[in-house]
């Protein structure tokens, strides 16, 4: 089980978060009308080995969305923020 | 075997003598005892028999490595399978029975398997099903023979009668085994502090100081210790307790044995207690289980660890024989071996090393052992246990090199080194590192949170795992001092611990894995057939799979193969643990989250009143909402008929309080709901409510639902029960990320609002009459809302109708749901007002030809659902472009239809559709997707999606169930089976 620090609780079990999704992507603008982009966005994705930045919710929590910074291999986590506090 | 417990000495409480029971015989033993040491001292020397060949099977071990001794503990409801008679601690009245013995121990029928024994090698279970054997029948042959032959233990089908609970706890630093290197650690981290929570399998704590014979400077040190573990109030001590699994983020999972230990738990007590422990840092003290030598016969009962010898004879003072030969590759059997000589025993040392420490031969010889450098045991004979051993004289790789010796024996001791217990630093970390001198694997002293000190990393001596554990537990206080002892780590071993002839074979079946009967020559089988991976030999033999899980098969399972493919060991590889390092019961892990304590139930503030007037209630997700409510016993195919026939003639009430509720709430929540919702928002007045779809980013409808605009900036949504909290967290989700401009709050508000739908042509006078308002149809069209009083409570008054009949949604704070509900069944009675549940629901929304779950199933489309008409084209909204993929805008899609079925029987959901003349054959074109008796139609009729379905109204279909084995037709046509034109709900 993961420990995930969340900036408004702290650190907390994984049971009490719900992943969502790679935070590397940037969702396309609602204006974007190009299929390409918008397919891109949703279903390609990159596996990384390694550090890699992830979307979770507290969802029984703060129901904050968090972005946490872990490793895929080795599960360790480095640090999280609130997503509303990232720059964009 | 003549085993004899000893006048004096042990650990065990000598004023109370106790009865334990096994195979129908009593022994007489003392509390302090396990069920082995009891049965050791009784003289019971088959304790079971082998899984595969049936052969006769003794102790092998004093703990928590014993392979062969596993036992049925109780009768009845707390009947328990494959307890390990070392791990038992003794209780009065203890019942115990052998497994896999029938149909007796001393005669065992199954031992005629030993010679069928070529049907069990290496890659049985592969080879019944591949090769020759394949598409005969010969498995299914062998499979009847097997299944009542082999296996471990039998379970009891009865209820677990007794209680198991979960906790959770949290510490700085979580010390595991509490031997002497463990209660170092504990104590100097106690000292610093630190809120320490230590662990220990055994019921004592002390680890293999518990081994040393009673009266050794250790106890005093031991006594010391517990007393301070005692006075320091950060230290939790428990004992009778397994950490079996390490996991990410240094989480722990124990088991605590609260009350293994009584017949039954006392009242109030938990059996087992499952401790889910988060740290900081973790000190791993675990030891290290001693290896076994492989030689013929090595499995005969009386073939036994040297270090389970000594903790029987110092422990629980129980000699386990009277001529005893020690085979050893290196120096730990010699304290044990002096002990026994000076306890009694004729005892006779082969030692595989040429060269012995002087000492060592020293202290044997003053004992009067007999010494046999550069020999070893080359087969162990006797029949329901060992009479003589066979000493020969060997190589430095265990090959005999002249004739052997017979000499007559009651013991055969083994010493082949020793395997750290680091199963729960593999399970973190993967594999571990080879030790060449020591001819093992080990875990790294320090990686991440974990420090591992003791004989888990082979540290020499006493002192050495002392100043170890002191040193990870923060080194405070004074640094224990404790000498004078024996090293307990097998120092100047040889690494061979196999013993064959001249030509590399054994005489006689020679044991690798006991517990899983596999044969070192099953190992040459597997390299022979070219199964030379280390991973492939595991599964192949099955050796390391049984429920030991290898504690003592696996090193010398390895150092076979690497032998046999002329390599070093760490270059064959090993195999990583997982958890758990022991079996647990599945009962602990559960807990008290069984029955209606499995997941939360969710009650409408109304369900009183339905189950206090007959309701038959249904589980919905979490929720339990009322089904039907049945009058005068009937069926529910006859209640909900009635129900839903009521509705269209008169009116009825259901409790739609389960429906998601979301506040959405801010400056720009026009905004935001103009994106998530495929029609237009932004236009919506104050007063009055639309009905909104909701697509995924994939372009697949999501979730639909009508939302009413509260105020200026204050929206109230509603979702579909089983979607609520899915659309809250997309809601966050965008809102937190990619909508971050949107001043808008989303909050759940399905808890605060209870909500009660009012259906059919007598609705309005019924609300018209608790009310007192003017409900007309110019105050109050369709699709607007009005602010009312019920009783004393003010309520919100929806008018919406999802049957299809004039129909309104009551919104009404949720503790007073059911004071609403019940003035409203006090006012039905003029205007025949009944309840109805969820099934005449379905049936009304299904005749009317509302989609629900059953149709927004993930696959489905705006299009396929002939829902296009709502999505805006003046604007994008979540899923917008990816709907128009062209693979989702196919003709051939299947899209929503009506089928009346032909005939008196109704069609099940789920059947797939195909055309009259097309075989009945793979996935059909389309499938139904709900289905009912339809009242109004007086027929039976469901919803399907069908490809090119509205092209073919008209087209009479097959309808297939392959699981119930059914065909009909049907007619398809338009799915607004009912009222089309809408005239009874506008009205
Ligand atoms: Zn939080």
């Amino acid at each position: 089980m993961l420990r995930i620090p969340c900036p408004v609780c702290g650190l907390r079990d994984e049971t009490e978060f719900t992943y969502g999704a790679d935070a590397t992507l940037r969702r396309p603008d609602m204006e974007e009308t190009d299929p390409g982009v918008w397919h891109d966005y949703v279903f390609i994705r990159d596996n990384p080995q390694g550090r890699h930045k992830e979307y979770w919710h507290h969802v029984s929590g703060c129901r904050q969305w968090i972005l946490v910074e872990r490793d895929t291999l080795t599960h360790e986590i480095f640090g999280s923020s609130l997503v509303r506090e990232v720059a964009a | 075997m003549t085993a004899r417990r000893l006048l004096g000495g042990g650990r065990i409480d000598r004023s109370r003598q106790i009865t334990v029971q096994f195979d129908g015989r009593s022994f007489l033993a003392h509390p302090g005892d396990t069920l082995a040491s009891a049965l050791l001292a009784g003289g019971q020397k088959i304790l079971g028999r082998s899984f595969k060949y049936h052969r006769p099977r003794g102790l092998v071990a004093a703990g928590v490595e014993e392979t062969n001794a596993l036992v049925h503990l109780r009768d009845g409801e707390r009947h328990e399978p494959n307890a390990q008679a070392t791990m038992v601690e003794a209780f009065d009245g203890l019942r115990s029975t052998p497994q896999n013995a029938w149909p007796s121990l001393q005669f065992d029928f199954g031992a005629i398997n030993g010679l069928l024994s070529r049907f069990f090698g290496a890659g049985f279970y592969y080879k019944t099903f591949i090769g020759p054997f394949s598409g005969t029948k010969f498995w299914m042959f062998c499979e009847g023979f097997i299944r009542q032959a082999a296996g471990m233990g039998r379970a009891t089908t009865l209820a677990d009668p007794d209680q198991y609970e979960k906790i959770n706890a949290f510490c700085d630093v979580l010390i595991v085994g509490a031997g002497p290197a463990g209660i170092a650690a504990a104590l100097a981290a106690g000292r610093k502090g630190d809120n320490v929570i230590l662990v220990e399998q055994d019921r004592d704590l002390g680890g293999s100081l518990l081994s040393e014979p009673v009266g050794s400077p250790s106890d005093g040190w031991l006594a010391q210790a517990r007393a301070e573990l005692d006075d320091l109030p950060n230290i939790r001590v428990l004992t009778r307790t397994t950490a079996f699994g390490a996991y990410d983020c240094e989480v722990f999972g124990l088991v605590e044995r609260v009350q293994d230990h009584v017949l039954a738990p006392e009242r109030g007590k938990p059996r087992q207690r499952y401790w889910v422990v988060r740290t900081s840092r973790a000190v791993l003290a675990t030891g290290a289980i001693e290896r076994p030598m492989v030689f013929a016969g090595n499995d005969m009962p009386g073939v036994m660890l040297t270090s389970a010898v000594r903790s029987y004879l110092n422990r629980y003072a129980v000699l386990a024989g009277e001529r005893i030969v020690v085979a050893t590759n290196n120096d730990s059997a010699y304290t044990a071996a002096v002990e026994l000589a000076k306890s009694g025993a004729k005892v006779t040392i082969c030692d595989i090393r040429k060269e012995i420490p002087a000492q060592l031969g020293a202290n044997a010889k003053s004992a009067g052992i007999d010494l046999r450098p550069a020999h070893a045991v080359l087969k162990v004979t006797g029949c329901k246990g060992v009479k003589a051993a066979y000493l020969v004289p060997v190589s430095s790789q265990g090959k005999a090199t002249g004739g052997s010796v017979r000499v007559a024996c009651d013991i055969v001791a083994m010493s082949g080194g020793w395997a750290p217990t680091l199963h729960l630093w593999s399970q973190r970390f993967g594999k571990p590192i080879y030790s060449e001198g020591l001819d093992t694997f080990l875990p790294l002293a320090e990686k991440g949170a974990f420090t591992c000190v003791g004989s888990l990393v082979g540290s020499a001596s006493l002192r050495d795992a002392l100043q170890q554990g002191h040193k990870a537990g923060g080194g405070t206080g004074k640094e224990p001092a404790l000498f004078g002892h024996a090293d307990f780590w097998g120092r100047n071993l040889l690494p061979v611990t196999v013993v064959t002839k001249a030509d590399g074979g054994t005489p006689g079946k020679a044991f690798v894995d006991f517990q899983h009967d596999v044969k070192l020559a099953d190992i040459d089988q597997a390299y022979r057939e070219g199964y030379v991976s280390i991973e492939h030999l595991k599964r192949y033999t099955t050796s390391g799979m049984a429920a030991d899980q290898g504690k003592t098969s696996n090193l010398n399972a390895l150092a076979r193969m690497a032998e046999l493919r002329g390599l070093a060991i760490p270059n064959v590889g090993t195999t990583t643990f997982r958890p758990p390092y022991t079996p647990v019961t599945i009962g602990a892990i559960v807990a008290h989250d069984h029955g209606l304590h499995l997941r939360p139930t969710r009650l409408s503030t109304i369900h009183d009143w339905h189950t206090e007037n007959g309701a038959e209630m249904m589980d919905a997700g979490l929720w339990l909402r009322p089904w039907y409510y049945p009058e005068n016993g009937e069926s529910i195919t006859e209640a909900y008929v009635r129900e839903a026939i009521h509705v269209r003639e008169h009116v009825g009430i259901v409790d739609v309080s389960t429906l998601g509720k979301i506040a959405v709430q801010g400056p720009d929540a026009a905004e935001f709901l103009n994106r998530v919702y495929v029609n237009g928002f932004k236009t919506l007045p104050v007063g009055r409510l639309r009905y909104g779809i909701m697509l995924r980013e994939d372009g697949f409808v999501f979730d639909d639902g009508a939302t009413a605009r509260i105020g200026e900036y204050d929206y109230f949504m509603s979702t579909t029960t089983a979607n609520a909290a899915k659309v809250l967290a997309r809601a966050e989700y965008l809102l937190q990320t990619a909508w971050r401009d949107l001043k808008v709050h989303v909050t759940s508000v399905t808890d605060q609002w209870a909500a009660i739908a009012v259906a059919g042509p007598k609705s309005r006078r019924v609300l018209t009459d608790v009310t007192s308002a003017d409900l007309s149809r110019e105050v109050l069209p369709n699709n607007h809302f009005t602010y009312v009083t019920i009783g004393d409570v003010p309520c919100r008054l929806h008018r919406m109708s999802f049957s299809g009949e004039l129909a309104y949604e009551i919104y009404i704070p949720a503790k007073s749901g059911r004071k609403v509900w019940e003035a409203l069944i006090a006012a039905g009675p003029p205007h025949n007002l009944k309840p109805y549940g969820l099934e005449a629901m379905g049936a009304l929304r299904i005749e009317k030809g509302h989609i629900a779950g059953s149709e927004i199933e993930g696959r489905t489309t705006m299009k396929d659902l002939g829902l296009e008409g709502f999505a805006s084209s003046k604007k994008p909204f979540v899923g917008s472009v990816l709907r128009k993929r062209p693979v989702l805008e196919d003709p051939k899609r299947p899209s929503l239809v009506g089928l009346e079925i032909i005939g008196n029987q109704g069609a099940t959901a789920g059947s797939l559709l195909f055309a009259m003349n097309a075989p009945a054959k793979g996935h059909g074109e389309g499938w139904v997707s709900s289905t009912t008796y339809s009242p109004a139609l007086k027929k039976n009729i469901a919803l399907a999606l069908l490809s090119r379905g509205p092209e073919r109204f008209g087209e009479t279909i097959q309808v297939v169930d392959f699981v119930g084995n059914q065909t009909l037709h049907a007619k398809v046509v338009s799915h607004h089976f009912f009222d089309p034109e809408g005239h009874r709900q506008n009205g």
